[in-house]
C-alpha cells in the first residue's frame, strides 16, 4: 500500500496530526515532481522540434534582421503617390486597370459560387451514404468515407494544375478543382452532422413504407437542411479566398493579374488588386454570415 | 406542423360547414398567380445559372475532351516511380512539415496578446480593439499563397518565405478566434476571482485564461493540420516545401513522379492528422477532467 493510498483509506482519527501532515507533504511532493517531469519531457521534445524545424526551414534571424529595411521599402513601394490636391487623378492612376480587375474579381466570386454549389450538391448525396446511421450498407459507408477523405486531402491547387493540363487554361479548371476539394471537405461535415440527426423522424418515414431514397428526402433532409446550408455558406467564404489564388496556375480569376503584378514589380498595381480582393472577401463574408444567421434562425423556429 | 383549433372528442351529429380557408390556409397557398410567379423566377434563375456556366467556359465538348485528357494523365501516373529522387522528396516533405510547424507556432504565440487586445471583455479601449479586429480582417482577406509571393519577393526563394506567409495569415485568423473565445468565457469565474480582491491582471490570469487555454491549444493543433496542407502547395510560388517539386514535375509532364509526390503528401497529412487528433483529445480531455 503506497503512502498515498494510506492517506485516503486509513480513518483520520487513527493517525496523528503530524503523520497526516507528513503523508500530505509526501503526496504533494510526488505530485509536483510528476508535473515537473511531464513539463520537462514535453518541453524538451518541443524545443528539439523547434530547433530541428528551424534548421530544416532555413530560419536565419540574422538574415531576417538584415532584411528588415527591405520589408519596409518593399511594402512602402506598394503605397501609391496620392496627394490631396489631385486626389481623383491619383486614384484613377492607381486603379487605371480597375475595370479589368473588377471583371477578374467577378470571375473569382463566380468560380467560388459555382464550385461551392457543385461541391455541396455532390456532398449532399454522398454524405447520406457516409453517415454511420443512414448508410444503406457498411461497405458503402467505408467507400464513401474514403472517397471524401481522398478528395479533401489533395489541395485544390494540385487539382487545379492537373485540370489546367487536361481542360485547358481558364476558369473551368478552377471551378472543377475547387468543387472537387469542397466536395471532400463539406461532405465530411455533412456526414458528421447527419450522424447526429433525430432517429425518430427517420423511423417514422420508414414506417410508412418509404424506400431509402424517400427516407433521406422526407426524413433526413428537412431536419438537416439548415445545418447543411450553414456549412455550405461557410465553405463559400473559404472558397472565395481559395479562388483568388487559382490564377497562379492559370485556373482563372484575379490570381493571374495579381501574380503578374507582383512578379513584374508593379507594386502599386499589386496593392490596388489586393485592396479590391480584400473588399470582395469581406463583402462575401458579411453577406454569408447574414444569410447564415437567417437560415439558422429559421431552423430553430421549425424545431420549436 | 401547426395544430388546428381544439377538436371535440366526438364530432357533432350534424357538423357545421367548416371554414377550411381559415383553418388550413396552407392548403390554399398555391394559387395560379403564385405558380406563374414561381415559374418565372425559376426560369430567370435557370437562365442566370446557364449564363454563369457560359462565362466560366463550361461546354459539353470541353468537358468531354478534358475528361479524356484527364483520364490519359491519370493513366500515365501509374505505376508511380520516384526515379531515385525519393530522398529529395522526403527532405522536401520534412521542409513542408517544418514550415507548417514554425508558422503555426509563431501565429499561436502572437495571437494571444493580439486576441486579448481584440476581446471586448478584456480590452476596455474601443479604438484599439477596433484596430486589432479590422486589421485582422484585412490580413485574413488575402490567402497564405498571396502572402507567400510577397515574402518571396522580400526575403528570396526558400522555406523562410513560406514560414512568414503562414505565420502572418494564421496570426490574423487565430487572433479573431482567440478574441471570440475570450468573449465567450464564463463571467462567474472572473467574478469569483475578483471577489478575492484580485486586480485586473490577476482576473485575466486566473479567471479568463484557464478557460480559453484548451480552446487555444485545440485551435493551434487544428491549424497545424490545415497548414500542412497549405504548406505543401506554397512551393508553387517558390516558398519552399514539396510544392516546388510537384509544380516542376507537372510542368515536365513527369506524371509517374507526380503520383509519388501526391502519395507522399497524402501520407504526411494522414500522419499529422492522426498525431494531432490524439494530442488534441488528450489536451482537451485532460483539461476537462481537471475542471470537473
Amino acid at each position: 500500500m503506497s503512502v498515498r493510498d494510506e492517506h485516503w483509506t486509513a480513518p483520520a482519527q487513527e493517525l496523528s496530526l503530524a503523520r497526516r501532515k507528513q503523508i500530505f507533504a509526501e503526496a504533494y511532493r510526488r505530485e509536483r515532481l510528476r508535473t515537473w517531469r511531464i513539463w520537462l519531457v514535453g518541453g524538451g521534445v518541443f524545443v528539439v522540434m523547434v530547433i530541428a524545424a528551424a534548421d530544416i526551414g532555413e530560419v536565419d534571424l540574422v538574415h531576417l534582421w538584415d532584411r528588415l529595411p527591405r520589408f519596409r521599402s518593399y511594402f512602402g513601394r506598394m503605397v501609391p503617390d496620392i496627394s490631396l490636391e489631385s486626389l481623383w487623378p491619383d486614384l484613377q492612376r492607381w486603379f487605371r486597370r480597375g475595370w479589368v480587375w473588377l471583371r477578374a474579381l467577378w470571375e473569382t466570386v463566380l468560380i467560388a459560387l459555382y464550385a461551392t454549389s457543385f461541391g455541396c450538391i455532390a456532398a449532399y448525396f454522398v454524405s447520406f451514404l457516409a453517415a454511420d446511421n443512414l448508410s444503406p450498407h457498411p461497405a458503402v459507408r467505408f467507400v464513401a468515407r474514403r472517397t471524401l477523405e481522398f478528395a479533401r486531402t489533395i489541395p485544390e491547387l494540385v487539382y487545379a494544375i492537373i485540370f489546367v493540363f487536361s481542360f485547358g487554361i481558364g476558369p473551368l479548371a478552377g471551378v472543377l478543382a475547387l468543387a472537387l476539394h469542397s466536395f471532400g471537405a463539406v461532405g465530411k461535415l455533412f456526414a458528421d452532422v447527419a450522424e447526429n440527426c433525430d432517429r425518430e423522424q427517420i423511423r417514422g418515414v420508414r414506417a410508412t413504407g418509404a424506400n431509402w431514397m424517400q427516407t433521406m428526402i422526407y426524413g433526413a433532409t428537412p431536419q438537416l437542411g439548415p445545418d447543411f446550408l450553414s456549412y455550405g455558406l461557410y465553405r463559400l467564404e473559404i472558397n472565395v479566398r481559395a479562388a483568388s489564388v487559382l490564377g497562379f496556375v492559370g485556373a482563372g480569376g484575379i490570381g493571374q493579374e495579381l501574380y503578374n503584378a507582383i512578379k513584374t514589380f508593379r507594386l502599386t498595381d499589386a496593392s490596388a488588386i489586393s485592396l479590391m480582393l480584400i473588399a470582395a472577401v469581406i463583402a462575401v463574408d458579411m453577406l454569408s454570415s447574414w444569410l447564415r444567421g437567417r437560415v439558422i434562425g429559421k431552423g430553430r423556429l421549425s424545431e420549436a | 406542423m401547426r395544430d388546428g383549433p381544439e377538436k371535440p372528442a366526438m364530432p357533432p351529429a350534424v357538423s357545421p360547414s367548416r371554414d377550411w380557408r381559415r383553418e388550413r390556409p396552407e392548403l390554399f397557398f398555391w394559387t395560379w398567380s403564385r405558380l406563374v410567379i414561381l415559374g418565372l423566377l425559376a426560369g430567370i434563375g435557370g437562365y442566370v445559372f446557364l449564363w454563369g456556366l457560359g462565362v466560366l467556359g463550361f461546354g459539353i465538348d470541353r468537358l468531354v475532351n478534358g475528361s479524356l485528357r484527364l483520364g490519359q494523365a491519370i493513366g500515365l501516373m501509374f505505376p508511380p516511380t520516384a526515379q531515385g529522387q525519393l530522398p529529395l522528396y522526403i527532405h522536401a516533405i520534412g521542409e513542408t512539415l517544418a514550415m507548417a510547424f514554425l508558422g503555426t507556432l509563431v501565429a499561436a504565440i502572437l495571437s494571444v496578446p493580439l486576441g486579448l487586445m481584440g476581446a471586448r471583455n478584456i480590452m476596455p479601449v474601443g479604438p484599439v480593439r477596433l484596430l486589432v479586429r479590422r486589421s485582422s480582417d484585412v490580413v485574413r482577406g488575402l490567402d497564405a499563397l498571396i502572402w507567400a509571393i510577397f515574402f518571396v519577393s522580400v526575403v528570396g526563394l526558400g522555406p523562410f518565405a513560406g514560414i512568414l506567409a503562414i505565420a502572418v495569415n494564421d496570426t490574423a485568423i487565430l487572433t479573431k478566434l482567440t478574441a471570440e473565445a475570450l468573449e465567450n468565457t464564463d463571467r462567474e469565474q472572473q467574478r469569483g476571482v475578483r471577489a478575492t480582491g484580485a486586480g485586473r491582471l490577476s482576473v485575466i490570469n486566473f479567471g479568463v485564461l484557464p478557460q480559453v487555454f484548451p480552446v487555444l491549444i485545440g485551435n493551434a493543433l487544428y491549424f497545424f493540420e490545415s497548414n500542412v496542407r497549405s504548406a505543401s502547395i506554397l512551393g508553387i510560388v517558390g516558398a519552399g516545401g514539396i510544392g516546388f517539386y510537384l509544380m516542376d514535375r507537372m510542368m515536365l509532364s513527369a506524371w509517374r513522379e507526380v503520383s509519388v509526390i501526391v502519395g507522399l503528401i497524402l501520407v504526411a497529412v494522414a500522419c499529422i492528422d492522426f498525431l494531432s487528433g490524439r494530442l488534441r483529445r488528450r489536451f482537451i480531455a485532460g483539461r476537462g477532467a481537471r475542471v470537473q
